[in-house]
């Protein structure tokens, strides 16, 4: 070893080659252009902030303090026992309102469990969006009506669906943009490479946006990858990989919309990594204490999407308190509905678990379904009444 | 390629030998031209055909948008299957090799078998998995699992596996026109069995979910499937000389089960085996000898036995033939029906 400070061989000597290798040797896309920037993209605080449509920022604005306040009244209702389980999006509401906001009405979003915010966002009726995490059915919406695929638990299964629809949507020749989300754990699924590869080999008009929320689970990125950044990972697929900070609303809506009219315009898949954080536990039932500290979470507050854009929005002239505060009654007024709705129980039906199986019920859950019938029949008569008469009838 | 129309058009209606590679082939191809909305799509499925030709001349007849080789990863194929079954599309998606099938098991079972249920009915998942599987081609490891047993596992799924070319054509049809996800079972070693078959006029579209009688019989039944067949119908021929008048049940689909079919025959017999080459231990035979008994109890002279593959990771091809059930096990299984109560 002659140096023990790089591990790169040294390239040989020119050396006369009797023969060049043959096609299959040579690069098949130039990797510059497709590398992401070293530094995330940043609108709030920069002179790209004039270039910004005024309307957008302020639509913007009010569905992030929707969103803040969305995320603390279903984590209300996990305490409630209102709902299962609640994983809060808190200090992610940029990368989910700008997702929801980038798309068009034919345009598909496949969410992860994380994204409920998106797809109320969209436009999802926010009881419909939580059937999942009440424990009622898993998807109580019809995806096709509103192009939202269902909330994906295992993870980063949705984005080979996202590639296949957006894929199918090309071939037929129909104008849709499928918008897949995934968590930086996620990108280490196969799934994740087998989504890219698709997408990049046959031009699907899809974008992929990480979430790097700093954690899966207990796990930091650093445990999770060494690749340089989660946006690098495009390269290697031959796609254009892309930085942007996921707490500037209007950043994260840039760079997605950049990418989403590129898809659309035949250029291609995108993957876009928004660097943001977990500001709560994975989920209500997680006790983030024992992987992470205080600091860590009080230096990213001081980064919050809410305050970031409000601070801009209120330098600029273009927000004031009176604003501000009917953002937040707007807000408080859709988390008071919610709250109602919620504390109604929903009606479920027993019987329900055997429909929906098979386009045509078989005759073994048809069995089964008389079994479970006689079941509830049974159980639905008074008690004393019950007891001795069966052999009676 | 006008002499090759005209040939063609001249012996339309005559019936001829075709293999079961022929008649999938021909399911495909007619499912293609009737519908557009049903894609191929698979590892070498377009120029070459597949490993073993099922898909030869899609591509070129349809174009590589409707016939599609995929990158090299079975979790992207049904993966993508999936975004497309969404968007309306019909695919029917090849998984090169039985073994080659489980780095795709995420996709089958969490989103393929449950994608109707999750959304309530609203999103069906008309997929078509064909899936080359079991032994006796001389494969080397990982080309010859009977992978059935996971499949019937997962509820949302239906399982069929054909037999005669006949019931390739009409089953591969039927799956296509499926508007739930059919894990399609191809045994390796009948592609290349024949039968007269006039691919101009093909076999009915066979229902999935119904069993038939291959062979009439008194004494027993053999119930199987798929690769079997051909050795239960063997050891029927073998069985007379020994006075036994077998009957033959070829059960085609395994999910959903044709109970009324194989009850309706136990009944008749008294008497019943199962044989299957997959592993015996939590293999097909255990739950279909238990369905059997549950309800043919008062019928039964004797308890039903199996006849399977042994419970070990699929031989080298070179020993194969020592735990593939041949007819001499279906024959020893026979002669044990002969139960006595004391023995
Ligand atoms: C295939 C799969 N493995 C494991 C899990 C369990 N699990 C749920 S969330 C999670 C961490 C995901 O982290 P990340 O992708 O970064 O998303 P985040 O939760 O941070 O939004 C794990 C391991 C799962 N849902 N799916």
């Amino acid at each position: 070893m002659k140096k023990s400070s790089t591990t790169v061989q040294e390239p040989p000597g020119a050396v006369v080659h009797r023969s060049t290798p043959p096609p299959a040797w040579q690069p098949r896309t130039d990797p510059a252009p497709l590398l992401p920037d070293r530094e995330p993209y940043r609108v709030l605080g920069t002179e790209a902030v004039a270039d910004a449509d005024p309307e957008l920022l302020l639509r913007l604005y009010a569905e992030l303090v929707r969103g803040r306040r969305f995320n603390a009244q279903a984590t209300a209702l996990t305490k409630q026992g209102r709902l299962a389980v609640y994983p809060s999006s808190t200090g992610q509401e940029a990368c989910e309102v700008a997702a929801a906001l980038v798309l068009q009405e034919q345009d598909w979003l496949f969410p992860s469990y994380r994204d409920t915010l998106a797809v109320v966002a969209r436009g999802l009726d926010p009881v419909q969006a939580l059937t999942l995490l009440r424990g009622d059915w898993h998807t109580g919406y019809d995806p096709r009506e509103h192009r939202i695929a269902p909330l994906s638990t295992p993870l980063a299964t949705q984005l080979p669906h996202a590639v296949g629809l957006a894929h199918a949507a090309r071939l037929k020749g129909d104008d849709v943009v499928a918008l897949a989300l995934v968590g930086d754990g996620g990108t280490s699924e196969g799934d994740f490479h087998e989504a890219l590869n698709f997408a990049a080999v046959w031009n699907a008009p899809v974008v992929f946006l990480v979430q790097n929320n700093g954690f899966a689970i207990s796990v930091p990125l650093a445990k999770q990858t060494a690749a340089p950044s989660l946006a690098h990972k495009a390269v290697g697929y031959g796609m254009p990989g892309r930085l942007v900070d996921g707490n500037d609303a209007p950043a994260v809506h840039a760079v997605l919309a950049e990418a989403v009219r590129r898809a659309r315009s035949g250029g291609g898949p995108t993957l876009i990594e928004a660097v943001t954080y977990r500001i709560e536990a994975h989920t209500n039932a997680d006790d983030a204490t024992r992987y992470r500290g205080d600091a860590e979470v009080e230096a990213w507050r001081a980064h919050d999407p809410v305050r970031l854009l409000e601070h801009e929005l209120t330098e600029r002239g273009m927000l004031d308190e009176g604003g501000i505060r009917r953002a937040a009654e707007d807000a408080d007024a859709m988390a008071a509905r919610l709250r109602d709705r919620m504390n109604a129980d929903p009606e479920l039906e027993p019987m329900d678990i055997f429909a929906h199986i098979y386009a045509e019920q078989t005759s073994q859950l048809h069995e089964q379904a008389v079994q479970l019938r006689a079941e509830l029949d049974a159980s639905a008569e008074p008690a004393d009444d019950a007891r001795g008469q069966g052999e009676a009838r | 390629m006008t002499t090759v129309a005209a040939t063609a058009a001249k012996t339309a209606r005559a019936a001829k030998p075709a293999t079961m590679a022929q008649a999938l082939q021909r399911a495909m191809r007619d499912a293609m031209a009737e519908d557009p909305a049903v894609h191929v799509l698979g590892e070498d499925v377009g120029a070459l055909g597949g490993v073993f030709r099922v898909t030869d001349g899609l591509a070129a007849e349809f174009g590589e948008d409707r016939c599609t080789d995929t990158p090299l990863a079975e979790a992207g194929i049904l993966g993508t299957a999936v975004g497309m079954a969404m968007y309306g599309l019909r695919p029917v998606v090849e998984m090169q090799f039985d073994a080659f099938a489980y780095p795709a098991f995420e996709q089958l079972t969490s989103h393929v078998a449950k994608m109707r249920n999750r959304t309530r009915g609203a999103l069906p998942m008309p997929i078509t998995i064909r899936v080359p599987y079991g032994g006796g081609i001389g494969g080397v490891e990982h080309h010859s699992d009977s992978s059935e047993a996971y499949y019937m596992a997962t509820p949302g799924l239906h399982v069929v596996t054909p037999a005669t070319v006949d019931d390739a054509y009409g089953l591969l049809r039927a799956a296509i026109a499926s508007d739930d996800p059919v894990v399609f079972l191809e045994p390796k070693r009948l592609y290349w069995s024949k039968a007269q078959w006039s691919p101009e006029a093909p076999a009915t579209v066979e229902p999935i979910g119904r069993a038939v009688v291959r062979r009439t019989g008194l004494s027993a039944t053999l119930v199987t499937y798929g690769p079997s067949l051909t050795v239960c119908l063997e050891a029927a021929e073998a069985a007379r000389a020994e006075g036994w008048d077998l009957e033959v049940v070829d059960l085609r689909s395994l999910v959903p089960f044709d109970d009324e079919t194989v009850i309706a025959s136990v009944r008749r017999t008294g008497r019943a085996v199962v044989v299957h080459e997959s592993n015996g231990f939590g293999g097909p035979g255990g739950e279909i000898a238990a369905r059997i008994s549950e309800r043919c109890f008062h019928h039964l002279e004797a308890p039903v036995l199996r006849v399977a593959g042994f419970d070990i990771p699929y031989p080298p091809p070179m020993l194969e033939q020592h735990h593939l059930p041949g007819v001499d096990r279906v024959l020893d299984a026979v002669a044990r029906l002969q139960w006595e109560a004391d023995s």
